[in-house]
């Protein structure tokens, strides 16, 4: 098989090939959403720094995080990340019962930082740091109640692919959507990153 | 798991994001476990170096912006499989131009705000005279 | 019950949209009644609303932009009999009335007529020209168009029920805001924008991976049409710029929906941000409607030329610099805001320096008509006139590049003038060379001739006799957007101004009566060959309209200006006549996704306008449901036969030789 991808290598060097299989046109065309969906979010943090001392009286950051919350879900999304990375295995070996085991797990993190979050924005809004206070905390909950939402999204979107798997097993077109929906929860761990980083990390400095 | 599955994504030299070259579940495995490993160190590092004493103060913003930008690397090499071949060149090179994007919407924002906020009254204070 | 909406949301009291409406919602219902009771509604909806086919939906782009013309123009006219009766008077429209008319005529306008026209057009023939079968995402492409159908549509609803922004075509804060807009108009404005904003998005993602992914065998980058290449350009600035309008468009939802503070005047908003940020969007914008157009100027120049196009690596950089550069520039709409010298110049020289890719272009075409065999039909006219008007309109905005000039003349008529030149001459009359240059492809027969012709030199004179007054006024000190004024020396220009859109107004219904005599005389006007300009890339080697496979079987390409080449070898007789290998076909099958989809957006956003809350959740869980129903199907292709691929293919290959023995 290797001698065969070299031969072919070496002769598609010269002479276009012609249309992409399905796999990797499905793959590049949702690489293109998440890029565009990272220059979403690059307008929100935009706003975030534009806004960041504008806090009209109320609260700064290093007032209401806590960080030790946020080590929580950092952690819980990077397993996540993790395990999703096993399910892609699985899926890739065509084995359901690791492939699912690997999703719920995925799941339950999910739904571990969403929780925390969730829990994190009502105790804001109780005392009165909701994002109505000031401009900053509009920014702030915006930012990273979008990241939030994406990750609903993809909780929602998670269950459908495990139903479809238990449904219709690895059929070609689920494993393309398998292999988009592994893109978007990589990438929003990625967004999570630079959330923690430059939303929590500097934003609690005193 | 053989030739047959790996034919629909080994077209051509090019690969689907995401996608690895050979299907291999220890080496998967062991990338997954490399890029996690890497990741939490990353992460601890930053979370470490923002409340310590132990830094010269001044750097703590520049480390945890180039640590975070080294771990979101981890994800692109270890999580998404972004290499440097030939096969992953269309996928680089999307991804450098949603980079650039960012990089000028935020820092053209930062910039051209910051002027503005300068040169120009804050709203309270307009609101104040018009009162 | 029904959230903010009561009976007095309906303009009982006034009665321009009044009788408007009613007249739009009879003909509509009579349309709709003809349609049922004629029989058409089965084929309708197989061959047209669940259509994912490419063609079909890049015409329904292009109809809905024509149309949405009308209304947009319909807004000129109130807009510029007003200003030439409103000396010393109030005119015919009240300001709240004539607010809303600016304000529509230029959503309507940049959304919904030439953003689908570009897009249209790009979706009809980039596959073609590709060599390719579809686009990527047939049903995601569906999905975009009745999207953008339903920003259309809530944009046009609030003209009967509810009222439209008063803000102008970008809602600028503070005024845009809860409290200096309370009613319905900016959220119309914010919903319909954000819905079809998701329609663009998708189609950007669609057409950057079919240029990327999907070419025939042997079409490398460089051997792709000119038209390929901006509509790459074009598209990548849709991925790059439209997440920016969203995310400001959002967060000027949260302002007014939940009491956030990003551009309010209280609490910390910066209203300079918004700027900021829709200008980030909306100066790629602008080139995201004009490289398109550039592309069709290629092709038509090089066809009409009959010469290949002068240049064309230069010209691929050009446009690629175009597409980045024109993410450097966006401050030079706000000049005025108050930057400061060093941050004005920096944008200043960076306006001036982007006008140097396109002037490497024009060159490129006037080289390419230079030495050729030059025939003015109609799609050559508007290219003609294309380049005189556009480099008019070029010049005003390097004038503009320039802050201290901008200083004077920022929002001054002579702005007005200055966009209407570049997106009028630029992205309209592009629209309008490639509508007649590609309807024979598209519906098999060509456009009257003559019609055309004399649509175009009504449109051209009308537009220098509409807006050339508006230079001079700009430098007499006229405001834009004015709903009265008392300067005497503006009246003659203002009423020369209402003069030219009169004449405008005749080129229309002269394109409205080229349709209509077309359509009649459609056997005469037949295209038998499929290549009716004697044209230079793919999509001519193919019948006129294409079998819904586009092509039997792939072509092979081995150097630029495909077709061009393979007629030449076959006109020596070398390779014309061997049948190809015919093979069963795989297609998309149809869907009604998009359609459904559609609606649900358009129930969901009209219940977010009147906040009708328990509508909007229906709308959602509707919106969610399609998309698990049409993720759960099994069959989502269909197989056209090799016999029946080979017969449609033979009677196209008759009818091909058949004129090019008649053309040799």
């Amino acid at each position: 098989m290797t001698d065969v991808m070299a031969d072919e290598r070496l002769h598609l060097s010269t002479v276009h090939e012609g249309p992409a299989s399905k796999r990797i046109v499905t793959g590049y065309g949702f690489w293109i959403f998440l890029l565009s969906d990272f220059v979403m979010f690059s307008g929100f943090f935009a706003a975030y720094a534009v806004l960041l001392g504008q806090t009209a009286g109320g609260p700064k950051g290093a007032e209401i995080f806590d960080l030790r919350n946020v080590a929580v879900e950092t952690g819980c999304l990077l397993m996540s990340s993790f395990t999703c990375g096993l399910a892609s295995i699985a899926a890739g070996a065509r084995n359901r019962l690791w492939f699912q085991i690997a999703m719920a797990v995925t799941c339950v993190l999910g739904l571990a930082f969403l929780s925390i979050e969730f829990n994190e924005f009502a105790s804001l809004v109780a005392r009165g740091a909701g994002p109505s206070r000031s401009a900053f905390l509009s920014a702030f909950f915006s930012l990273v109640g979008c990241h939030g939402l994406h990750v609903s999204a993809g909780i929602l979107w998670l269950l459908t692919m495990m139903a479809q798997v238990f449904a219709k097993g690895f059929r070609a077109d689920i494993q393309r959507r398998f292999l988009c929906f592994a893109l978007f929860w990589h990438a929003l761990d990625i967004i999570w990153v630079a959330v923690f980083s430059v939303v929590y990390l500097l934003g609690s400095a005193p | 798991m053989s030739g047959q599955q790996l034919h629909d994504w080994q077209d051509h030299a090019d690969i689907a994001p995401g996608d690895e070259e050979e299907f291999s579940i220890s080496k998967s495995l062991i990338g997954y476990g490399v890029g996690l490993a890497l990741a939490v160190l990353l992460t601890a590092t930053s979370f470490f170096i923002a409340g310590t004493d132990l830094v010269w103060q001044p750097s703590i913003p520049v480390a945890i912006v180039v640590l975070a930008i080294a771990q979101m690397g981890v994800h692109l090499v270890f999580f998404l499989h972004i290499t440097t071949g030939p096969d992953n060149t269309n996928n680089v090179l999307a991804l450098a131009f949603g980079l650039l994007i960012v990089f000028l919407v935020i820092t053209g924002s930062l910039w051209i705000m910051a002027h503005l906020n300068q040169n120009m009254m804050p709203m309270d204070q307009i609101m104040q005279m018009q009162r | 019950m029904l959230g903010k909406l009561t009976w007095d949301a309906i303009p009982f009291d006034q009665p321009i949209p009044l009788i408007t409406g009613a007249l739009v919602l009879v003909i509509m219902l009579a349309i709709v009644v003809w349609i049922v009771l004629a029989g058409h509604l089965p084929y309708l909806w197989r061959e047209w609303i669940t259509s994912v086919d490419h063609k079909r939906i890049g015409v329904m782009y292009t109809l809905l932009a024509m149309v949405m013309l009308l209304r947009g123009f319909s807004d000129a006219i109130m807009m510029r009999g007003q200003q030439a009766l409103a000396f010393h008077s109030e005119g015919f429209l009240p300001p709240e009335h004539y607010n809303q008319i600016f304000s529509a005529h230029g959503t309507i306008m940049i959304f919904f007529v030439a953003m689908p026209f570009v897009i249209g057009l790009m979706n009809l023939v980039v596959p073609l020209q590709l060599g390719v079968r579809d686009v990527a995402f047939p049903t995601l492409n569906s999905v975009g168009f009745w999207l953008t159908a339903t920003g259309a549509l809530l944009v046009n609803v609030s003209l009967v029920v509810g009222e439209f922004a008063r803000t102008g075509w970008l809602p600028y804060p503070p005024l845009s805001e809860l409290t200096y807009s309370p009613g319905v108009g900016v959220d119309y404005y914010l919903w319909s924008l954000q819905i079809s904003g998701v329609g663009t998005l998708v189609a950007g993602i669609n057409l950057v991976t079919t240029v990327l992914k999907l070419r025939t065998r042997g079409m490398s980058y460089l051997r792709m049409p000119m038209f390929c290449w901006t509509a790459l350009a074009s598209n990548l600035l849709i991925v790059a710029a439209f997440p920016i309008l969203t995310a400001t468009l959002a967060m000027l939802i949260l302002d007014r929906y939940f009491g956030f503070h990003f551009f309010t005047n209280e609490a910390g908003g910066n209203v300079m941000m918004f700027m900021n940020l829709i200008w980030a969007w909306g100066h790629p914008e602008v080139y995201i409607l004009v490289l398109p157009a550039f592309g069709i100027y290629s092709e038509v120049v090089a066809t009409f030329s009959g010469k290949p196009l002068f240049g064309y690596r230069s010209m691929v950089l050009a446009t690629m610099a175009i597409c980045v550069i024109s993410f450097m520039v966006w401050l030079h709409h706000f000049f005025t805001m108050g930057a400061g010298a060093d941050v004005n110049a920096i944008f200043g020289i960076a306006s001036m320096i982007i006008a140097v890719p396109t002037g490497v272009k024009i060159y490129n075409w006037l080289f390419t008509m230079y030495g050729g065999r030059i025939r003015f039909d109609t799609p050559m006219l508007w290219s003609i006139g294309f380049m005189v008007t556009f480099i008019l309109g070029g010049l005003t905005g390097v004038l503009v590049a320039v802050p201290p000039a901008d200083f004077l003349l920022h929002n001054s008529l002579f702005l007005v003038a200055h966009f209407h030149n570049v997106i009028i001459g630029g992205v309209l009359f592009g629209a309008f060379a490639g509508y007649a240059y590609w309807f024979p492809k598209a519906f098999g027969f060509r456009l009257h001739e003559g019609l055309g012709k004399a649509a175009f030199w009504f449109w051209l004179i009308g537009f220098y006799i509409a807006f050339m007054p508006m230079y001079w006024l700009g430098f007499l000190g006229m405001t834009r957007r004015m709903q009265h004024y008392d300067v005497a020396e503006w009246r003659p220009w203002l009423m020369v101004a209402a003069a030219g859109v009169a004449v405008i107004m005749i080129g229309i219904l002269f394109q409205i009566a080229q349709l209509v005599v077309s359509i009649r005389d459609r056997a005469e006007l037949r295209d038998t060959t499929g290549d009716p300009w004697d044209g230079r890339s793919l999509e001519w080697a193919t019948a006129s309209p294409p079998p819904v496979f586009n092509f039997a079987v792939m072509p092979d390409v081995e150097g630029p200006d495909a077709y061009w080449e393979w007629k030449r070898h076959a006109r020596r007789g070398d390779a014309a006549g061997k049948e190809p290998a015919y093979r069963d076909i795989e297609m998309p099958r149809n869907s009604p996704t998009g359609f459904v989809c559609a609606f649900f957006a358009t129930v969901m956003g009209f219940a977010l306008i009147w906040h009708i809350w328990w509508m909007v959740l229906l709308g959602g869980i509707g919106a969610f449901a399609t998309f698990v129903v049409f993720a759960w199907r099994d069959h989502d292709e269909y197989v056209i036969s090799a016999a029946e691929v080979a017969r449609i293919d033979r009677a196209y290959r008759e009818e091909r030789a058949a004129g090019m023995g008649s053309a040799s």
